[in-house]
């Protein structure tokens, strides 16, 4: 009978989902089925950028949450592991063609294939056969972005896993600004191409089906990275709810009783390390692919805090609440809030006091010291959001 | 009758403290077996050493006739604290204690240390983990339903034995002190154990209690066929369920018997009374 | 040789203002085990502060007065962001530390419209000056004097008067000191009030030597002051500032050879390093935990 349950409640997940991800498909073609839509609704409206932006980013947030959540390890090294996805992504995804042109200053790179031709050898590279070569070399570049992020994570695991609390977090963000030292290096041009960014390969928009003359006929660019992080996000529910997931817990509540209950304190952190740096790794490859290209300087530790503060927002061990709190960070600091940015003069001539460029994030991170200082659970506490339809069904049972 | 545990010359020494000095037992199987002492005498610290928590600065621990910790003296310590039988130990073992508990050694803490936001079931549940064979990609991926389907049925009857089926649901902290005493004994026999190890399991008990706890126990040893070693002060219930008797002081074992002979052992009822002066 | 000799002092006066900020980083954690991640911001605040106010203020005014609002920034910082959470778990009150340097770095971006600002010219201080063949500023000779004077200022403090008192016993033990009646709160903002004003003396002598302040000159500086502080052993004033020197130094020699870009990585390598060889640093005591 519990089988059976839970084979429902898998169905109508994946049914949910279904629906879900035709949904963003409709909403970002609306604009190429009817005649007119609403500004917001064309394609170059702010709504998809903040969707594309906000699906990249809770992956972040929910590998993010694994570690620090779930397993009670404060690391700070996250946008080092999305910076090794990025880069990984990025080296093995430029086209041969176009390699020269990117490594103009090394004189070509040291990397000289991409999946993309591989599969193109494959399967062709032009029409139908292009698309899934593209689609195909994309998965794989992502997966490998996420491998090359959890074996460096094993790594730098091995010595500061063994550190405690806060320790661990100054250790963890030390090894992200290490990394991105490492990846701007000049010796290391001919891979990395130093300081200067990496672009050229698959991004979202490669993703819109195109028709004659190169007229958009499908757009996918936002249904890409919502299926990508959905498809992510399942696994780390999976895991947390498996009987690891709940060595996790163990581990975070009492590390001592959870030694002592036959759980190996070592390997789990290192499970739980690697996994969140797996999947913090194909975050920033679709990070990447959403700023269309990939550089060092832009996964800095205020980067990490973000991710941190919107962890903390949604409520520390609660996916669903990563999740929504990522949506909304990101609708409130991309769009929302951004009429904070600009100048408003009133019709008699008075400027209204203090909206100039900036004052959106002021006004943004006051909202976050409040939420830290005084609704300490963030949005969902520990709770995820069928809990909360659990109970109110409950409840009516009861009242009736 | 074979012994489940021995213990011999195990030293543990913090700084210039001897906590434990050079402890010699031995638990056979099947039997339960109490540790008592007045305050400070080195209980825990016995159960620490046993249960690998701290590494004896000195002596080995032999589980089911094998040698699962070892350790000698070495460089200052050596200097600092001649310890017995110093030579006879050449290797160093020093297992982690959740190794020891996959062993099939199980504890229980003196200060209730129950996953605080889980309920009851999952409080056990999680336990169940270290008998678990899937792998983490198995088990992120559900391949496991089956053995996942086979534990919880596992502890559902177990909650059924030591009668917390009732409140399964509820938060493990929400439970009054007696009952969390209870899960705790349930979480370690969920782990398989062949030696539980009781740390005060009546502290803080009522005499009512304590009466329960005292059936209780010797109804999970005849029911799971297990060894009990406990450290309790409730003089009542380690006379009345436990077949032998070791007491330490500071330190040091100062006698070993059955209950009777530990009743009327002058050094123990030295050690708890204490010594006048001029005696 | 003159090359080698210029490396070493700019690393040992660099060092000298890592010393400066590294204290304010050590004693709070010694008393409330937090990594105080805004004071690298309330250091980057002082500088703009030196800014504004001697644009319109003469220089005699206006540095007392950048320690002041320094001051009452790190005491304000304290009450709002930390207190409240005093029984919270450590990582709450990290995590409202980061919010605050959020908070700060964004104001200031606003503040000045995220330009780069120039610090200004101290007499004096900013005049150069030639020792030893090569020619530098006489803010850089000057540093480690101004810190040695001060850290011994701070140390006879700590060690001979009642506030000092109190703030060893309360970094020894939170709660017992607690019920000895020492009043934790006002112990709390010495330390805070202590530790700004160090900052803010380190910025006029940082940014003297380096000009120009971002919203984000503080981050960077902070940082290797706090791994300047594990360095010489957490809690340790003088370790902070053996660690900062040491720090300095380190960065100085890295930044003069061709591997630049990995000053700061060899920062942070030294601070694994020492995390994973000797977790309590070079002056630090041991902490047992109690099981």
């Amino acid at each position: 009978m519990v089988q059976q349950k839970t084979k429902k409640g898998a169905v109508t997940a994946f049914a949910a989902a279904a629906v879900f991800l035709g949904f963003i498909i409709l909403l970002e073609n609306l604009s190429l089925l009817l005649p007119s839509v609403p500004n917001v609704l064309l394609p170059t409206s702010q709504l998809f950028s903040v969707l594309k932006k906000a699906a990249v980013y809770s992956l972040a947030a929910v590998s993010m949450n694994l570690l620090n959540g779930f397993t009670g390890l404060f690391s700070l090294g996250q946008a080092g592991f999305m910076l090794l996805g990025a880069y990984t992504y990025a080296i093995l995804s430029v086209p041969v063609a176009d390699r020269e042109a990117v490594y103009y200053l090394y004189g070509g790179s040291a990397v000289n294939f991409s999946f993309q031709d591989m599969f193109g050898a494959l399967f062709g590279s032009e029409g139908a056969g292009g698309a899934l070569s593209m689609t195909l070399g994309v998965l794989v570049a992502l997966i490998l972005a996420g491998c090359v992020a959890a074996v460096f994570a094993y790594l730098i695991g091995l010595p500061v896993l063994r550190l405690k609390s806060d320790y661990l977090a100054i250790a963890t963000l030390g090894f992200a600004e290490i990394i991105k030292a490492v990846f701007q290096w000049q010796a290391l041009g001919p891979v990395t191409n130093g300081a200067n960014m990496i672009k050229s390969f698959p991004t979202f928009s490669s993703f819109n089906v195109t028709g004659e003359g190169g007229k958009v006929v499908l757009r996918l660019s936002t249904f890409f990275p919502f299926l990508i992080s959905m498809i992510c996000i399942t696994m780390i529910c999976l895991l947390i709810n498996s009987t690891y997931g709940r060595a996790f817990k163990a581990i975070r509540e009492d590390e001592t009783a959870a030694e002592a209950m036959g759980i190996n304190l070592a390997k789990h952190k290192m499970l739980s390390f690697c996994t969140s740096a797996f999947f913090a790794g194909i975050s920033g490859a679709l990070f990447a692919m959403f700023v269309t290209n990939a550089q060092a300087r832009v996964f800095t530790t205020t980067m990490t805090y973000e991710i941190l503060l919107i962890v903390v927002i949604g409520g520390i061990g609660s996916i669903s609440g990563s999740i929504i709190a990522t949506f909304l960070y990101v609708a409130c600091s991309e769009w929302w809030l951004r009429f904070l940015d600009n100048e408003v003069v009133l019709s008699s001539g008075m400027k209204l006091p203090f909206l100039r460029s900036g004052f959106r994030m002021v006004v943004f991170s006051v909202v976050v010291m409040i939420v830290v200082l005084f609704f300490r659970k963030g949005i969902m506490g520990d709770r995820e959001l069928p809990d909360l339809f659990k109970k109110r069904a409950g409840k009516e049972a009861a009242g009736k | 009758m074979s012994n489940i545990l021995k213990v011999e010359n195990a030293t543990m020494q913090f700084g210039g403290v001897v906590a434990v000095d050079n402890l010699n037992l031995e638990v056979n199987e099947g039997e339960i077996v109490a540790l008592i002492g007045p305050n400070g005498a080195g209980k825990t610290t016995a159960f620490n050493v046993v249960t690998g928590v701290y590494q004896p600065t000195n002596g080995c621990v032999w589980f089911q006739e094998k040698k699962i910790i070892e350790n000698h003296p070495q460089g200052r310590m050596n200097q600092q604290y001649k310890g017995q039988h110093a030579g006879e130990y050449t290797q160093i073992l020093a297992p982690t204690p959740d190794t020891i508990t996959t062993l099939g050694m199980a504890r229980t803490f003196q200060n209730i240390r129950l996953w605080k936001s889980q309920s009851v079931f999952e409080n056990v549940l999680i336990a169940k983990h270290c008998r678990a064979h899937s792998n983490f990609l198995s088990a992120a991926f559900r391949m496991n339903r089956k053995e996942e389907a086979q534990q919880r049925e596992h502890v559902a009857q177990l909650l059924e034995t030591v009668g917390l089926s009732d409140v399964k649901d509820e938060l493990a902290t929400s439970l009054p002190y007696g009952k969390q005493r209870r899960l705790e004994i349930a979480r370690a026999l969920a782990t398989e154990p062949k030696l539980l190890l009781l740390d005060e399991p009546a502290a803080g008990m009522n005499p009512q209690e304590t009466n329960e706890l005292t059936a209780f126990i010797s109804e999970i040893r005849s029911k799971l066929g297990l060894t009990v070693f406990l450290i309790e002060h409730h003089m009542d219930l380690v006379m009345d369920i436990s077949d032998r008797i070791y007491v330490l002081d500071f330190g040091k074992l100062i006698a070993e018997g059955t209950p009777a002979e530990i009743q009327n052992n002058q050094r123990v009822i030295d050690a708890y009374l204490g010594v006048a002066e001029d005696a | 040789m003159e090359f080698a000799i210029s490396v070493l002092i700019s690393g040992i006066s660099v060092g000298g203002q890592y010393a400066l900020i590294a204290i304010g980083y050590t004693m709070v954690y010694g008393i409330l085990r937090l990594i105080n991640f805004a004071h690298g911001d309330v250091f980057m605040v002082a500088g703009l502060l030196g800014i504004y106010l001697s644009a319109s203020l003469p220089l005699y005014l206006s540095l007392p007065l950048v320690l002041v609002f320094t001051v009452a920034l790190g005491f304000c910082i304290e009450r709002a962001a930390y207190k409240p959470l005093r029984s919270a778990p450590r990582m709450s009150v990290m995590i409202s530390a980061i919010g605050v340097s959020y908070l700060i770095q964004n104001t200031a971006t606003y503040i000045t419209g995220g330009q780069p600002m120039t610090y200004p010219v101290i007499p004096f201080l900013s005049d150069t000056v030639k020792i030893a063949g090569t020619s530098t500023k006489w803010v850089t000779i000057l540093t480690p004097f101004l810190v040695l004077i001060l850290v011994v200022a701070l140390t006879q403090l700590i060690n001979h008067t009642k506030i000092g008192m109190a703030m060893r016993a309360v970094a020894k033990d939170f709660e017992a000191s607690q019920l000895m009646g020492i009043r934790i709160n006002s112990v709390i903002s010495v330390t805070f009030v202590i530790g700004s004003a160090l900052a803010a003396v380190g910025s006029m002598l940082y940014f003297t030597n380096f000009q120009a302040i971002t919203p984000t000159a503080g981050a960077l500086p902070g940082l290797r002051a706090f791994v300047a502080a594990v360095v010489g052993g957490i809690g340790s004033i003088p370790g902070a500032v053996v660690g900062a020197f040491i720090i300095g130094i380190c960065e100085n020699v890295i930044k003069s050879t061709e591997f630049t870009v990995f000053s700061d990585a060899g920062t942070f390598a030294l601070l694994i390093l020492i995390l994973v060889v000797k977790p309590t640093g070079l002056f630090g005591e041991k902490v047992t935990d109690k099981v």
